[in-house]
């Protein structure tokens, strides 16, 4: 295997991690930014994602279920996060650090409710055949690099789930009322903005592209109660660092966490990459407080 | 007056080994160790305004510390570093042979981490629910290393089989029993402290802070000289903490200092009361005495006890049992004010001036 297979195959590793954390970001980092909350329990739409694909897979054994199954993973979720949003997060509006306790606590039952089901060890969902396998390349100066399908497939999963978050913001009215509302909540509602409706819709979104992500997951490694806990808190360095509420910035952020982290790994241990990561966070924050994509505002106390 | 209070809990704390049987004696012990890290909680998150979900670190780094110097004492060369084919002591556990030096970094270790890192966060105005986050990764990145590194920290089983400590032998009767004493003084002279603060013009700066970070500073103060002293002596009290809780459990290993125990010991303060520090205390041992007894009868049912409890002590109890306390104090005032003629907004209003200076108590009525 060459030096340069090798740092392609490790890049290309890379931005498919990045794709899952970013998936798993967009939505936190869209409703942190339109709302001012922290879903703690984000990771747990990310972990049912994962089983509703291993339950897709048990009920239609054959090689499509994939194609049920990530539709599924996206519903569920949405479904859930609504159900979260009307029954807790709308009672603590204005109270970020008590949304992030409470929806802690909604996760944590969630994990249990997983673990009483499904058990605690995890369930494998295996690639259909149409994504098993990888293109290998023989001779040449890329000798040994090896392109996994799956992973193809998830960075073409994240890539249209981004396309269409563009889209809908953009070039969609709800978008257009998503945007107003972010800019000036008070302003929008007096012209007739449904801000609830907004905040319902974003939320819903946001949880039903993490359930996606973990369909995505669910296809690379075995699905756990757990999961979503091991995800959630790298996929929060990513909105940290992106800026809040930004496309641009948390995409950047995500590629950013994400190679980073597969090239830690590569040459030192998964807890020091890890440390590492972390160190790097907070160093730079130093530099860019509001991370690397910020709106610039006059109001004097943003949260 | 607070004080009936007080003397009441100290009373019940006194009384406590004659009248429940050793082992509740030792859990009890344990549990107002962990109640000693609940008032740095109410100070840096209840005071003023941080919420760090990182406490579990600085628990930690007071409890290995000690935990190193006992290893040392009961083994020479600790038995894990042997299972894991270290050859020689790491340098930097040699100093920990000596009582005074681990002693003393049970304090310093956690409060310097701390310091460095307020100075780091809270110089360049990094707030709220950021604070929350990065104290999160720091409390899981914390544990993920202790447990990589076996050889040189126990790994996931942490460090244990130590049984002396100074000469005494830590599971005899008296001495247990003397331990609890310790635990109970340290937790009531702790208490004593942080309320002598909480009155000072230093206490009044947090408050201040956490309700107006910016006019404070409009004002010409620093908010962040005043907040990474309010981080530095909640470390410092998470330290003394969990080096206590690992001489009552006489094991300190990743799982109490990670992601889980650090937001379960927000909690507790929060069911208790954010606000106020005997609240904090009561959260912390009622929590834990619950977990206790519900994890013992019922394994799986104490993720699902304790979620729910996230959940409705943030919706239904922002400011815990004691600002149920408060409100039943206030009401029973508005009453006595209706009686006295007051109209009822007047007596709310003084009743208000006086929550806020802290002398209401319930008894306050009669």
């Amino acid at each position: 295997m060459t030096d340069l297979a090798l740092v392609l195959g490790q890049g290309f590793n890379g931005i498919s991690v990045a794709s899952i954390l970013l998936l798993a970001a967009l939505g936190l980092a869209l409703s942190f930014g339109l709302m001012r909350v922290i879903n703690m329990a984000h990771g747990e739409f990310l972990m049912l994602g994962g089983y509703l694909v291993f339950i897709a897979h048990q009920v239609f054994p054959g090689p499509a279920f994939l194609l049920l199954g990530l539709p599924l993973a996206f519903l569920g979720g949405a479904a859930m996060g609504a159900l979260l949003e009307v029954t807790v997060i709308r009672r603590l509006y204005g109270r970020p650090l008590d949304t992030l306790l409470a929806t802690w606590g909604v996760g944590l039952i969630l994990q249990q409710t997983a673990r009483s089901i499904f058990g605690a060890t995890g369930v494998e969902v295996t690639a259909p055949w149409w994504l098993s396998g990888a293109m290998v390349i023989s001779g040449g100066p890329l000798e040994g690099l090896s392109i996994s399908y799956v992973r193809v497939f998830i960075i073409a999963v994240a890539a249209v789930a981004l396309v269409g978050m563009v889209y809908l913001l953009y070039r969609t009215r709800i978008g257009l009322h998503i945007r107003a509302v972010n800019q000036n909540r008070e302003m929008a509602a007096a012209l007739g903005v449904n801000t609830r409706m907004v905040d319902l819709t974003v939320f819903a979104l946001g949880a039903g592209l993490a359930g996606v992500a973990g369909a995505a997951f669910a296809m690379l490694s075995p699905v756990t109660p757990t999961v979503g806990q091991s995800y959630i808190v790298r996929a929060f360095m990513v909105v940290i660092l992106g800026g809040v509420g930004s496309l641009l910035g948390t995409s950047l952020s995500a590629a950013l966490v994400g190679s980073f982290t597969v090239l830690a790994e590569t040459f030192m241990k998964v807890s020091f990459a890890l440390v590492l990561l972390l160190g790097f966070v907070v160093i730079f924050l130093q530099f860019r407080p509001r991370g690397l994509v910020s709106t610039r505002s006059r109001a004097l106390d943003e949260s | 007056m607070r004080w009936s209070g007080l003397i009441l809990a100290a009373a019940l704390l006194a009384a406590a080994p004659f009248v429940i049987s050793p082992y509740n004696l030792s859990l009890l012990g344990r549990f107002l160790a962990l109640a000693i890290l609940g008032l740095g909680i109410a100070i840096v998150w209840g005071y003023a305004g941080i919420l760090s979900l990182g406490q579990g670190v600085f628990f930690g780094l007071g409890g290995y510390a000690l935990a190193m110097h006992l290893k040392l004492v009961a083994d020479g060369f600790p038995d894990f570093m042997v299972w894991n084919g270290v050859e020689s002591l790491p340098w930097w556990w040699t100093p920990f042979s000596n009582p005074g030096f681990a002693l003393a970094m049970v304090v310093v270790a956690p409060t310097a981490v701390a310091v460095f890192l307020g100075v780091l966060f809270f110089r360049r105005r990094v707030t709220g629910v950021y604070i929350a986050l990065i104290t999160q990764a720091l409390a899981l990145a914390f544990a993920t290393l202790l447990i990589s590194q076996q050889g040189s920290t126990g790994g996931f089983n942490g460090l244990t089989n130590f049984n002396t400590f100074l000469g005494m032998k830590l599971s005899a009767p008296h001495i247990r029993l003397a331990l609890y004493g310790v635990t109970a003084a340290f937790l009531v002279s702790g208490f004593l402290a942080m309320r002598w603060m909480t009155g000072t013009h230093f206490g009044k700066m947090l408050v201040a802070i956490r309700d107006g970070e910016n006019r404070v500073r409009f004002l010409g103060y620093d908010p962040s000289l005043y907040k990474t002293a309010a981080f530095g002596i909640s470390a410092l009290l998470a330290g003394v903490s969990g080096a206590l809780f690992t001489l009552h459990l006489g094991v300190i290993s990743p799982a109490m200092v990670g992601v889980l125990p650090s937001i379960e010991m927000v909690i507790g303060v929060a069911i208790g009361g954010r606000e106020a520090l005997g609240g904090a205390v009561f959260g912390t041992v009622f929590m834990n005495i619950l977990k206790d007894r519900v994890s013992s009868a019922f394994p799986n049912a104490w993720l699902y006890v304790v979620g729910a409890m996230f959940v409705l002590v943030v919706i239904a109890l922002p400011r815990g049992f004691a600002g149920l306390a408060e409100t039943a104090a206030a009401s029973r005032l508005r009453a006595l004010g209706r009686l006295r003629g007051k109209s009822a907004p007047l007596a709310r209003k003084a009743v208000a001036v006086e929550v806020a200076e802290g002398a209401v108590t319930v008894e306050r009525g009669d």
